[in-house]
């Protein structure tokens, strides 16, 4: 087959092309203490073999992607329909709930500590899903709002003593509030200048936490954050585990639901038509303006409510936990998921946060396969994992 | 007879050029008006000065869709243009390519519903009211166009002149007094075309709106206006019936400089 010579060559050259490059650096070793030159033939090799495997692979997934293939059309249209079939995706809820609630009984402590971690992310997904997936909004510095909602229930808790519960409405609006303080002198920006506005507002907040020390103690943080209270039960370490678990499914449920709601409804609507074309949607009679502050707004406002609850999960805070870093994958989850896509994100959220957890065994490495994972998936899936598929309305005939 | 859209002298600059010159047109209720004019005569610009897009450096744009009180329209945003009763088409259809059809009409009914937040949250028995209303407002409308067999089909995949009547319906969907199109029979087949003479005279007829349109096509120009205003380079150089129009030696003259236009 002239096809696969032609790939076998190519894969070969470059190969070569690598050993070439790699010669220097890990073929010769000058040994300095017996002044001989050392040659590692063998480390040249893998290179070579490495290369050559890698090139072939990735010529022969260039080709599959160009196939025209009827196979991943039809793998999606099934998994769209099951997304659309009310009948079968409400059962596949149910299921993936119900495995959610049984979880905790199934694992130890520490599992269940990282999958509060995840569900965290999952909400923090799910929140800026709404800016960037619905609106179209770029913001990069979104983890402010969820240090907004952790400062703020950390504050009210150590200085004023104010509980749990009081404050999680109050992070919450907190966040909201801080969107839209962010979003009024950012309505008119688009594009690379909103990537960079945002960028900076996610930075200020970080440099006024770390400065404003006599507020929030700098950059040693806050300790002695009270744990959310269970109708005045003493929970071990294990059961508050466990309950924080609850509280955040608790909390991705609601999220979800009020996504979806909104999704499908007159301002869902509004939201992406602000995304597809801003010129049509104004002109068309959609308040740009506070189309775009409700979804700065709404979108922070579960960033400040999740913030609350990590707060008061970790029951110590301090500024490195709301770096450009946390913005970052954050805006991955989201775009990982499929911009717009619920499932998507949530699914986005559990791999980026439970793949690095798990790869703690190759400790150095993690950070590579993490990259490299979000390489491919760039390349093999773009769109996302889950493409949001627009819903089909049923006109009811109004007996 | 009060007029519906009553523009005075209006004026757009960009830079050092003049776009709209001074330009003067009147719309009366029930009525076809067209405007023609060589390519960059300025018909879009004024479109986008009476729509809130762009910001008129001089002159009025006033409305009166109740035929009491006019109200000045130049210089407010689009959004509150529209919800006084003026809905457009773009030239470069502007649909929203990722929607399906259905919502693209949905949207239009946006400023005449009121469900918010809250309401969406909670979903209500109003809030499922009017999202019921407005589906079925959606669907009649794209059965006027018939665009109904494609409800379901994102906007992006459409036809070409599907696209085109599918940005009429959407505008339709604002519940306008005035409907601006701008050449909806650009990159329509001749059948096409002619099928949208009937749909333009049909709306005017059972929506009771006033319709102004910018067109190239003169034989539809013909065919279906009541009155024509020409404008060439930024000024309004000739205004009258269809038949004025043609033996008009100045509209001649502007139209014989420029060659190839259908
Ligand atoms: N935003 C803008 N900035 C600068 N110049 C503009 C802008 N919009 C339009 N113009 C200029 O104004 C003039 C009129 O343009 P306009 O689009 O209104 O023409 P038109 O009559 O609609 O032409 P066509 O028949 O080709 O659509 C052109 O010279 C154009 O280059
Ligand atoms: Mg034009």
């Amino acid at each position: 087959m002239p096809t696969l010579t032609r790939h076998l060559l190519h894969a070969g050259g470059i190969a070569l092309w690598f050993m070439l490059l790699a010669l220097p650096l890990l073929a010769v070793r000058v040994d300095t203490l017996h002044n001989v030159v050392e040659w590692r033939w063998g480390n040249l090799l893998w290179v070579g073999a490495g290369a050559f495997v890698l090139t072939l692979l990735w010529r022969s997934m260039a080709a599959w992607r160009q196939r025209p293939s009827k196979e991943p059309a039809a793998l999606a249209t099934a998994a769209g329909r099951l997304l659309d079939e009310p009948r079968l995706y409400r059962p596949a809820v149910g299921l993936l709930l119900g495995a959610a609630l049984l979880l905790p009984w199934l694992v130890d402590t520490y599992q269940t500590n990282i999958m509060g971690l995840a569900l965290i992310f999952v909400v923090l997904g799910l929140g800026l899903n709404i800016t960037v997936g619905l609106a179209g909004l770029l913001d990069l510095g979104y983890i402010a709002f969820f240090a907004v909602g952790a400062y703020c229930y950390a504050l009210l808790n150590t200085r004023f003593g104010l509980g749990f519960w009081a404050c999680l409405p109050l992070g919450g609006l907190a966040g909201a509030v801080c969107g839209l303080l962010l979003g009024f002198p950012i309505l008119r920006l688009r594009g690379d200048y909103l990537a960079i506005v945002t960028l900076g507002f996610g930075s200020i907040a970080r440099i006024v936490i770390e400065n404003w020390e006599n507020v929030t103690g700098g950059a040693q943080g806050i300790a002695g954050v009270a744990r959310p209270g269970l109708f005045g039960l003493e929970l071990s370490l294990a059961g508050m585990t466990i309950y924080l678990y609850y509280l955040l499914l608790a909390l991705v449920a609601v999220t979800a639901f009020v996504t979806r709601r909104l999704q499908h409804s007159r301002i869902g609507r509004a939201w992406v038509a602000l995304r597809e074309d801003e010129i049509a949607c104004a002109a068309m009679g959609v308040d740009v303006a506070r189309t775009k502050l409700s979804a700065y707004a709404f979108g922070a406002f579960w960033a400040g409510l999740v913030g609350v609850i990590f707060a008061a999960r970790n029951t110590y805070i301090n500024p490195n936990s709301f770096t450009f870093m946390e913005s970052a994958l954050v805006l991955s989850i989201v775009v990982l998921g499929g911009m717009g896509s619920i499932v998507g994100v949530v699914l986005a959220a559990l791999v980026l946060v439970l793949l690095p957890e798990y790869l703690r065994a190759v400790a150095e490495y993690r950070m590579l396969v993490f990259g490299a994972v979000m390489v491919l998936m760039m390349i093999i899936r773009p769109q996302g994992l889950i493409i949001a598929r627009r819903k089909r309305y049923r006109a009811r005939e109004a007996a | 007879m009060d007029a519906l859209l009553d523009i005075r002298g209006v004026i757009m600059d960009f830079g050092g050029l003049r776009a709209v010159d001074g330009v003067s047109l009147q719309v009366f209720p029930g009525e076809i008006v067209a405007l023609i004019g060589p390519n960059g005569a300025g018909k879009t610009t004024l479109f986008n000065c009476m729509t809130g897009i762009y910001r008129p450096s001089g002159g009025e744009i006033r409305i009166d869709p109740t035929g009491k009180a006019g109200r000045r329209i130049d210089g407010l945003p689009p959004h509150r243009i529209t919800a006084l009763g003026l809905a457009r088409t773009f030239q470069n259809i502007r649909l929203f390519n990722g929607m399906t059809a259905l919502e693209n009409v949905m949207l239009g009914h946006h400023c005449r519903t009121t469900t918010g937040l809250l309401g969406a949250i909670v979903h209500g028995p109003a809030a499922r009211r009017q999202e019921q209303a407005t589906i079925a407002a959606a669907y009649a409308m794209l059965e006027r166009v018939g665009l109904a067999p494609y409800a379901d089909e994102v906007a992006g995949n459409l036809s070409y002149g599907a696209q085109r009547r599918l940005e009429i319906a959407r505008a339709l969907a604002t519940a306008p007094s005035l409907l601006l199109l701008d050449e909806p029979a650009a990159g329509m087949n001749p059948q096409e075309t002619f099928e949208l003479d009937e749909l333009i005279v049909r709306i005017r007829d059972e929506h009771k709106v006033a319709i102004l349109l910018i067109e190239h096509d003169m034989r539809l120009v013909m065919n279906i206006s009541d009155r024509i205003y020409v404008l060439e380079y930024g000024k309004s150089i000739a205004c009258g019936t269809p038949l004025e129009i043609r033996g008009n030696p100045r509209v001649i003259e502007a139209y014989l400089g420029e060659d190839g236009h259908a």
